[in-house]
């Protein structure tokens, strides 16, 4: 059964990873939904998290793949309820919205978003959430006309108290000496 | 170490003296020229042989890497030249070929900027390279040779690029060599886990039906000496991937043969009866399992492996064994019973006798007016007492050849399996030969994988590389006829070739050649081909509709191998 899966890649910090990562799932014809790419906690790595709709089995043997990469470090794949996760969406409406009506108001107070910026033409809505919720208040603001929307890949952590890749890292050096 | 100002492309060739090189294959442009004039000055400690094509210097690498167990080297210059490599560089990952590649590439500051003969190679090579690297200053190449070496040669072995800007091959700087042994995002292998070894070791010693199948991680981990001594002792037949084979001497009791399309009778079918099937260093590509849903269901899957990605990847293992199988195999000899299994070892014996009347008489000692593929093998097989190198392009002659050849000593078949690159036999017994250079190394090609290399005759001739080349000729494609007549109603399209006079074409090129039409001339042609010193192109017209069996259709179960049409 296909779901969604949080695909974690730790790697070094090189260029054209991005490439070597993206054509494992391309030569699969896996459609990468979403893809944020930032530095870790530990300087030098670089974290890629990428989502997918993808069976357990496929979703596993692309995780094989990438780790064979050589310049990955570790990767891991996690279901939605594994990981807390969020994306940013922004928006903009005409600032003549709020004032022919308080439902725009209504609506950005009830969905939890902010303003994060008022000119005389528009007003652009900052809301943080699952994409279902940042689709729900798309949905909800188009009523009276979003005129520019963008969606952010996803960013997720692990539920567990310590950093996975911190563990792997000391494992691995032991791995190395003993393979001498 | 002291450093010593050179330039990058001095800095090349160092470093490459110092990861023992001294054979390069190659082909020099624009972007390549400074390092080749680099190279102008160390003839005495590495000879260079100008291939005719790109695609010859990289297959004759491969061959070379694969007869010798080390890295092979490839030159070429940027845009057409790298582009050239592809198809080598992807036979090589597929086949896990170690090889260092090395590309000229436009000045950096060119980059991007569609210069002349500039291509993306590190983009267009990141599918078929285990690691590439763009160069853009002298002071890398050291370590990006070191990485490419110890990545190429290491672990899972694989093809390595580096694309070097033609200003960095020119620029001075303070020469350091560091060899690489350490990269912390890259595992070579995984150390054995005893448990997994006790887990298989259990299996092996309540089985009752076990079958080893052996592939290339064989070879490619040196674990030949291992296998035998693993098998010896628990009495278990065992049979061999196309990649696999000569790592087990051909007559050796438990060699039961070749797995897959074109394999033996027994070893496929009894995979199917197995209780155990002990798999050592191979993949279970397509070619070797048939209908995956239909393939060993009934049995405990034993697969020592390097490369965590192809545990599970298509047969699901109850007793994985993860790492190199030299070290996994020696481990398990410790932890198995002495065993024999002579009933069950007889019933691949009986199905010999089948395919051996039904297939291999015919093959080998035909009665028929035409030549076949199979009494070529086994005259030239015989003829050099089992012992020599045999290289093979691929299709029809790649299947007879593998099938009937015989084999005393390991790292003696070269062909290009996953890929079925069809060229690749010429070029990599050229460089087959290199690397072996007192054995005898047959190229056994088709006329039609023959022709798309045949320009490096040019390359033998310069050089004058010893090898013997035996095209069978049908004047077709043969295995692509093969499946027509037997899969498309006999619809031969685009499969018939109005070849060139092959024999011209040799001694055109100044080597000695003879065309064979008839049995009566067939041993007397070979004799005389081994006779000579120095290269030898013979042409034998075989059979037109000779086909190769036993076969597995694509799709059916190895249990439903056909011995005939």
């Amino acid at each position: 059964m296909k779901q969604e899966y949080i695909i974690t890649v730790f790697s070094e910090d090189h260029i054209g990873l991005l490439s070597r990562i993206t054509i494992i799932f391309t030569r699969r014809k896996i459609n990468i939904d979403s893809l944020t790419v930032s530095e870790s906690a530990i300087r030098g790595v670089f974290k890629f998290t990428i989502v997918i709709h993808e069976t357990a089995d496929r979703v596993q043997k692309v995780v094989g793949q990438l780790e064979k990469v050589v310049d990955v470090l570790k990767v891991f794949a996690n279901t939605n309820d594994e990981m807390i996760y969020q994306e940013l969406a922004l928006y903009k409406v005409s600032t003549d919205l709020l004032f022919e009506s308080d439902e725009v108001e209504k609506i950005v107070r009830r969905s939890g978003a902010r303003i994060l910026e008022v000119t005389r033409e528009y007003v652009v809505i900052e809301k943080t959430g699952h994409s279902d919720e940042t689709q729900l208040l798309f949905d909800e603001l188009n009523v009276f006309g979003v005129t520019q929307f963008i969606r952010s890949g996803r960013v997720a952590i692990t539920r567990s108290t310590i950093e996975r890749l911190s563990v792997f890292l000391k494992e691995r050096d032991a791995l190395l000496e003993q393979v001498d | 170490m002291a450093t010593q100002r050179v330039s990058g492309s001095q800095a090349v060739i160092l470093s490459l003296l110092e990861e023992g090189v001294d054979t390069i294959f190659g082909y020099p442009g624009g972007a390549i020229m400074p390092i080749y004039d680099a190279l102008y000055d160390f003839d005495q400690q590495v000879t260079h042989y100008l291939t005719r094509h790109e695609q010859g210097a990289i297959h004759a690498a491969e061959g070379y890497a694969k007869v010798t167990g080390k890295v092979g080297v490839c030159f070429a210059t940027s845009g057409p030249g790298a582009t050239n490599l592809i198809t080598g560089l992807a036979d090589a990952q597929i086949d896990s070929i170690p090889l260092v590649c090395i590309t000229g590439q436009v000045a950096s500051p060119l980059l991007g900027t569609d210069a002349f003969q500039e291509s993306d190679v590190v983009g267009i090579t990141m599918p078929v390279t285990k690691w590439n690297f763009q160069v853009t200053s002298a002071d890398e190449i050291p370590e990006a040779i070191a990485k490419a070496f110890h990545i190429a040669l290491t672990g899972r072995p694989g093809p390595v690029l580096l694309d070097i800007a033609k200003d960095a091959q020119f620029a001075q700087f303070d020469f350091e060599y560091k060899k690489c042994t350490k990269i912390r995002s890259y595992l070579p292998e995984y150390p054995i886990d005893p448990f997994q070894v006790k887990a298989a070791a259990d299996l092996i010693n309540e089985a009752k039906k076990p079958i080893v199948l052996f592939g290339h991680g064989v070879i490619l981990g040196h674990a030949e000496a291992e296998l035998k001594e693993f098998i010896e002792k628990t009495g278990i037949p065992a049979a061999w991937t196309l990649l696999g084979l000569s790592a087990l001497p051909s007559d050796h009791p438990l060699n039961v043969g070749m797995l897959g399309m074109h394999g033996n009778y027994g070893p496929n079918i009894k995979t199917n009866e197995a209780d155990v099937v002990i798999s050592i260093g191979m993949r279970f590509d397509d070619r070797v399992t048939g209908k995956v849903a239909a393939y060993a269901r009934q049995a405990k899957v034993i697969h020592l492996e390097i490369d965590p990605a192809e545990i599970n990847k298509i047969i699901h293992a109850d007793a994985p064994v993860l790492g190199n199988a030299k070290k996994s195999l020696r481990m398990l000899i410790d932890n198995v019973n002495s065993n024999f299994h002579s009933d069950w070892l007889a019933e691949f014996h009986a199905c010999d006798k089948i395919e051996y009347d039904k297939v291999i008489f015919h093959d080998v000692y035909p009665k028929k007016v035409g030549l076949t593929m199979g009494e070529v093998v086994r005259i030239a097989s015989e003829k050099t007492n089992n012992d020599a190198i045999l290289v093979t392009d691929v299709g029809q002659q790649q299947m007879i050849a593998s099938r009937y050849f015989k084999f005393h000593q390991s790292r003696s078949n070269v062909t290009s399996g996953g890929l079925g690159t069809m060229g690749y036999g010429v070029p990599a017994a050229m460089g087959a030969k290199i690397g072996q250079p007192d054995r005898v190394v047959f190229a056994m090609v088709g006329d039609g994988g023959f022709q798309m290399t045949i320009q490096e005759l040019g390359t033998i001739s310069q050089y004058e590389i010893g090898v013997k080349i035996i095209v069978l000729n049908n004047n077709f494609l043969g295995m692509v006829r093969q499946w027509q007549q037997l899969f498309f109603e006999k619809r031969y399209s685009f499969t018939e070739m109005k070849n060139p006079d092959f024999v011209g074409i040799a001694k055109a090129y100044g080597l000695a050649s003879q065309k064979v039409t008839s049995r009566d001339q067939l041993e007397t042609a070979i004799q005389e081909m081994l006779d000579h010193e120095g290269p030898y192109v013979l042409e034998v017209v075989v059979e037109q509709e000779d086909n190769v069996f036993p076969m597995i259709p694509t799709g059916a179960s190895i249990s439903d191998i056909i011995l005939e049409p």
